[in-house]
């Protein structure tokens, strides 16, 4: 029997696995939820069909929300952040010909951001030298995790991502091809669209999200602010359904069965081998080489699905950074409100489920995996760090934009 | 004054027989300075060369999201662009997304200039995926009648059943079973072919 109707956009991405499972295995409608998914072709159908009320919520870009209540988007509906969808799970691949450069300047198969970091800015400073374009590198989208760690990332081994290279938008299922047409040197993108690269020999996984910064938020549910409002039973019931997706596909007896059902053609529809090195972390990153990354994608552990509020103001503070968005009270309170632990803790507390004390941390602070005070069950949080060592601190966010500037750390 | 007919106009659509009828309906409405693509690679190019006014693209483009980056670092584009809808004008932005189109304008432009190109649009969108709609019923349809034909014949040879007695036991059998008559003809070919009897 279900009380409550709900179709959720998604795109064709690893990390849609918590709406996929809720859906598929059934959670969704142990809680009376009749769960309808619509597979979408861009952010921007995403964020228009939430807005005129074709999905009451949505698989979206973590900084996605804030961007619609801060009004930066062509077409915006209020929108709420009530959970996310897991942490991690993005990855920097290059071509074959930048690889091959980078290994002259000292890169390895290792993934480590500061080594692979400081040969890009070596293949930068020599094309420069030589006259040769610049390196041109694709994300998915302007207010994506991904434009933010790229950009962090190289800013952080002292490459101007507005100066030195260029960074264009592309749909993650053309990246590949792109990569292999030599349109684009490299990307930041979710799985499985970097294995995509590996398989088809077309690129070099250069780092990952997971060592950029550990712990990161990449997506989160997305609802429409009034429908929430107005349906908070449906809400609460879709977030328990999500924790339980959640719970399931972080066991590793189910990954094989998560691949398969991600990779049917209404889905991902890609082959179920391709979901594999993000969900076990053993990532073939090209040539012959393998790394196992530990916790490139979390669904469920360190509080994975937790929306925290220092994720959202750390979000907002790229925006800052990269000029989409001029910082003033008014906008930092709208960014900390996008997101909304008051509703996942409501749903959720009553399941017993590990909740933290706070509502927001210092990103960063975390060098080992740590176990906190939690409301009911224990939990662990961490380690949460960024490669560079910066630390964030959710109440001193001026200091935090005063500090950063286009190249060099905060 | 400029006339309505001077508005340049960019249509983005990788539907061609779409596209093509979208160009129709504007030329017929007196607008002249139309250019159609339908490879978004060359956009960033086209923009520069054609400078358009309004841009309309099918919400089936996954390059949207390309699109719209374009219009926020205006390198290539020069002039300030925003998506056409008023945010007040809700039934606009609905019967868009219903009809799977969007358009984007350069701030400025009157609103009365460009509804009637936004309500063009949408209406040949809605005839368009209705035609759509229509054409795949058909072709379900047809798809239906020949799996009946393939299962009369294997009940014909296999039970040596008249074609009137095999084509009322399958009605029969999709009546007890409350299924559709191709249902039950899917099942018995299917089978059939599993059982290498469908020769």
């Amino acid at each position: 029997m279900s009380d409550h109707q709900i179709i959720a956009g998604f795109m064709p991405l690893l990390d849609s696995a918590l709406l996929v499972t809720a859906k598929e295995k059934g959670f969704a409608e142990r809680e009376g939820v009749d769960l309808a998914l619509v597979r979408e072709t861009s952010w921007a159908n995403i964020r228009d069909r939430l807005a005129v009320g074709h999905f009451q919520v949505a698989h979206m870009l973590a900084p996605m929300p804030i961007a619609c209540n801060l009004g930066l988007t062509p077409l915006a509906s209020r929108t709420i952040a009530p959970l996310a969808l897991g942490l991690g799970g993005n990855a920097v691949t290059v071509s074959n010909a930048l690889w091959a450069e980078m290994e002259r300047h000292g890169a390895r198969a290792d993934l480590d951001p500061a080594r692979a970091g400081a040969a890009v800015k070596a293949v930068v400073a020599a094309r420069a030298d030589a006259k040769r374009p610049q390196l041109r590198f694709a994300v998915v989208h302007p207010h994506s995790g991904h434009n933010y760690e790229l950009r962090y990332w190289l800013a952080a081994c002292g490459v101007d991502p507005d100066r030195d290279i260029e960074i264009v938008i592309l749909p993650p299922p053309l990246m590949a091809d792109a990569l292999g047409a030599g349109n684009i040197d490299g990307y930041c993108v979710g799985e499985p669209w970097s294995t995509a690269a590996v398989v088809a020999r077309r690129g070099h996984i250069a780092t990952v999200k997971a060592a950029i910064w550990k712990g990161s938020p990449e997506k989160v549910l997305g609802a429409q602010a009034l429908w929430a409002e107005n349906h908070p039973e449906a809400l609460t019931a879709l977030l328990r359904a999500l924790y339980r997706a959640a719970i399931w596909c972080a066991d590793p007896g189910n990954r094989d069965e998560l691949a398969a059902i991600l990779a049917r053609p209404a889905y991902v529809d890609r082959p179920a081998e391709w979901m594999m090195p993000a969900l076990s972390g053993n990532i073939d990153v090209g040539g012959a080489d393998s790394v196992f990354v530990e916790e490139f994608f979390v669904p469920l552990a360190k509080a994975a699905t937790f929306p925290w509020k220092s994720h959202a103001l750390w979000l907002y503070t790229q925006m800052v950074r990269w000029g989409q968005i001029g910082h003033d009270q008014a906008n930092e309170k709208i960014a900390r409100e996008t997101y909304r632990p008051d509703i996942y803790r409501a749903a959720l507390e009553p399941l017993g489920v590990a909740l933290p004390g706070a509502n927001a941390k210092v990103e960063g602070a975390l060098k080992h995996a740590t176990p906190v005070g939690s409301a009911g069950a224990s939990l662990t949080l961490g380690p949460d760090g960024f490669f560079d060592g910066g630390l964030f601190d959710p109440d001193k966010v001026d200091d935090y934009i005063a500090a950063q500037s286009r190249s060099g750390a905060a | 004054m400029q006339s309505s007919t001077s508005l340049a106009i960019l249509v983005i659509d990788e539907n061609r027989i779409r596209a093509s009828i979208i160009e129709v309906g504007l030329r017929e409405s007196g607008h002249d300075n139309v250019t159609v693509i339908h490879d978004i690679s060359a956009v960033a190019h086209t923009i520069a060369a054609t400078n358009p006014d309004v841009i309309v693209i099918d919400l089936e483009n996954p390059n949207r999201d390309v699109l719209e980056n374009m219009f926020q670092l205006s390198r290539a584009v020069k002039r300030p662009v925003a998506m056409f809808v008023d945010r007040a004008d809700r039934a606009s932005i609905e019967a868009a997304v219903e009809a799977g189109v969007s358009a984007y304008v350069v701030d400025g432009l009157k609103r009365e200039r460009v509804k009637p190109i936004l309500d063009m649009a949408i209406s040949r969108f809605n005839a368009f995926s209705r035609l759509t709609r229509e054409l795949e019923e058909a072709r379900g349809e047809l798809e239906s009648r020949k799996l009946i034909e393939r299962a009369k014949g294997i009940l014909m040879r296999s039970k040596g059943l008249s074609e009137q007695d095999a084509y009322a036991l399958l009605r029969k059998t999709a009546m007890n079973q409350n299924r559709k008559i191709a249902e039950i003809a899917q099942s018995l070919v299917t089978a059939a072919g599993l059982l290498g009897e469908d020769q």
